[in-house]
């Protein structure tokens, strides 16, 4: 099976209106993994303002991905390796007197300028670093979907399990911490979440819009939810309603992927904004 | 029985000491007010004695397994968060549908449960958070400033409610408040801090103790004064300051 490219793509549109390929099968696999996870995490990036978060844990992967490489390990374990190490830095630098910001703008930037440099140094191997910048989703292989949905099915059973200490954590931390639970360790296994969903996430939408696919189907499921759950769900479904818009579109209009996906998601929030008579 | 218990405690950040040499103990079925004008570390005194902060020096003694329902002074709600108010009340552990109901009822706030808490007024917020604290069977309930925001007929009908919660369930209630009339009537024990322990004692006790007048300025006809403190010692050369709660507490 060949890799399509955006050249050959509107050649592709004409067959694929009799049956969808098996790349194409892949890639809504890959996304609808990827919303599992990014749904609920995406949900608790907004509601704790960790959008930034997302941005520096994506940026510092492309350092992961240059050290993937050079030391033969899997993208995806370079990845989520780099991307957790980010994450724990910016955590642990956030916290003491620094704004969040500063230690973002330093470190996010610092890892993605050094990832690009690594990369440049990689020994006889061409790398088409686009592929992780902006991602594609239709080259995804078997191996992929299962680190893909390995790591969705990980992080949403995490998401599931320290769910009521999460939520109250995020509410209050002195409630959740007079209700004997510990926020720092709360806001840990967030940060191992986000590592993972950035790591599974760097094939389908790239480094660049990994963060866009947390927030956005979450702040669309805001309006048509009342409790957490129910907008942890709805930014699944909306999630999983742009991978599949997306990837029509990109078949239909010839457009890339990853980026059409990330495009969908943002016209589902703007419906969302339209009232339709619902509760708020 | 004694439920928490503070020696010598000082807690200390960023370099500056907050709180020095307090010894505290609440007992069983007590209602204590901390009182002291801004910034006098009623909130920090509070955290510490529920281990929200560590101490810098003593030591905070909680009886093992003691079951706190904490309210606390704010509770900011981002608008991204839907949160209903029955789902509220089941964080972090799950509230049967009857008891969440019986506990809105109880503290005056019955058939909230599908609002959302972003669209409740101050005072009723300050019930459901007090319902959510009721919900686990507290033995101590701790408020910091629980009648932010709230007027004079509110806040003094959130201390009867108070005073009825501990006539039944026996919880004992430790609450911080800078204001005093109210607060004085509705409390068995009251403590003025201003970094340490000024006077503690019965309200009768403590509204005619100096160092409550000075923290308060009722020289100046019952009004709020800007804080003076006339303490009749010097607080700027590290003292031992737990002595100062000697002013009163023999008395009480």
């Amino acid at each position: 099976m060949t890799m399509p490219t955006a050249m050959n793509m509107g050649r592709l549109a004409s067959t694929m209106r009799k049956m969808p390929e098996d790349f194409l099968i892949r890639a809504a696999l890959a996304g609808i993994g990827l919303m599992l996870a990014a749904g609920p995490l995406g949900a608790f990036v907004v509601w704790r303002r960790m959008a930034y978060m997302g941005d520096a844990t994506a940026h510092a992967a492309i350092l992961g991905v240059a050290l993937a490489l050079a030391t033969s390990v899997p993208i995806a374990a370079g990845t989520a390796f780099v991307a957790l190490a980010m994450a724990l830095a910016v955590t642990g630098l956030s916290g003491r007197g620094r704004t969040a910001d500063t230690a973002l703008g330093v470190l996010a930037h610092a890892a993605l300028a050094l990832g690009l440099i690594a990369v440049s140094f990689l020994p006889g191997v061409r790398v088409d670093l686009s592929a992780y910048l902006f991602g594609d989703v239709l080259s995804v292989t078997r191996g992929d979907l299962v680190w893909i949905w390995g790591g969705a099915v990980l992080v949403l059973g995490l998401l599931i399990w320290r769910w009521n200490p999460l939520l109250t954590a995020t509410v209050n931390e002195e409630l959740a911490q007079a209700a004997g639970l510990d926020p720092r360790r709360e806001r840990l296994i967030l940060t191992l979440a986000l590592a993972l969903v950035v790591a599974v996430a760097i094939k389908i939408v790239g480094a660049l819009l990994i963060a866009a696919m947390l927030i956005i189907p979450a702040a669309g499921a805001r309006a048509y939810a009342r409790t957490p759950e129910a907008m942890a769900a709805w930014a699944v479904a909306l999630g999983i309603l742009a991978v599949l818009g997306g990837l029509w579109a990109s078949l239909r209009f010839d457009t890339p992927a990853g980026p059409s996906i990330v495009a969908a998601s943002a016209v589902l929030f703007v419906l969302s904004l339209v009232p339709l008579g619902r509760a708020r | 029985m004694t439920l928490i218990e503070a020696n010598g405690l000082s807690v200390r950040q960023g370099g500056v000491t907050l709180l020095k040499g307090v010894n505290f103990a609440i007992s069983a079925g007590e209602i204590v007010t901390i009182l002291g004008p801004n910034g006098s570390g009623k909130s920090t005194l509070v955290r510490a004695l529920i281990g929200l902060t560590a101490a810098a020096e003593g030591r905070v003694t909680r009886r093992a397994g003691l079951r706190i329902g904490y309210v606390p002074q704010r509770l900011h709600l981002d608008a991204a968060l839907p949160l209903t108010v029955r789902r509220f009340l089941s964080l972090p552990r799950q509230a049967a549908k009857a008891d969440a109901e019986a506990a809105l009822v109880r503290t005056g706030v019955p058939g909230l449960e599908n609002r959302q808490m972003a669209a409740l007024s101050g005072g009723q917020l300050q019930r459901v958070l007090l319902a959510r604290a009721l919900l686990g069977e507290p033995e101590i309930l701790i408020l910091d400033e629980p009648t932010q925001g709230l007027d004079q007929i509110g806040e003094a009908a959130f201390y009867r409610l108070l005073a009825e919660v501990r006539a039944e369930t026996g919880a004992a209630v430790l609450m911080v408040s800078h204001d005093l009339h109210v607060v004085m009537s509705a409390s068995d024990r009251v403590i003025c801090l201003n970094g340490h322990i000024c006077c503690e004692g019965t309200p009768e006790v403590v509204s005619a103790a100096p160092e409550y007048r000075a923290l308060f300025g009722f020289g100046t006809g019952g009004a709020l004064a800007l804080y003076r403190h006339l303490h009749d010692h010097d607080h700027a050369d590290g003292h031992e300051h737990g002595q100062a709660r000697q002013h009163d507490a023999e008395d009480a």
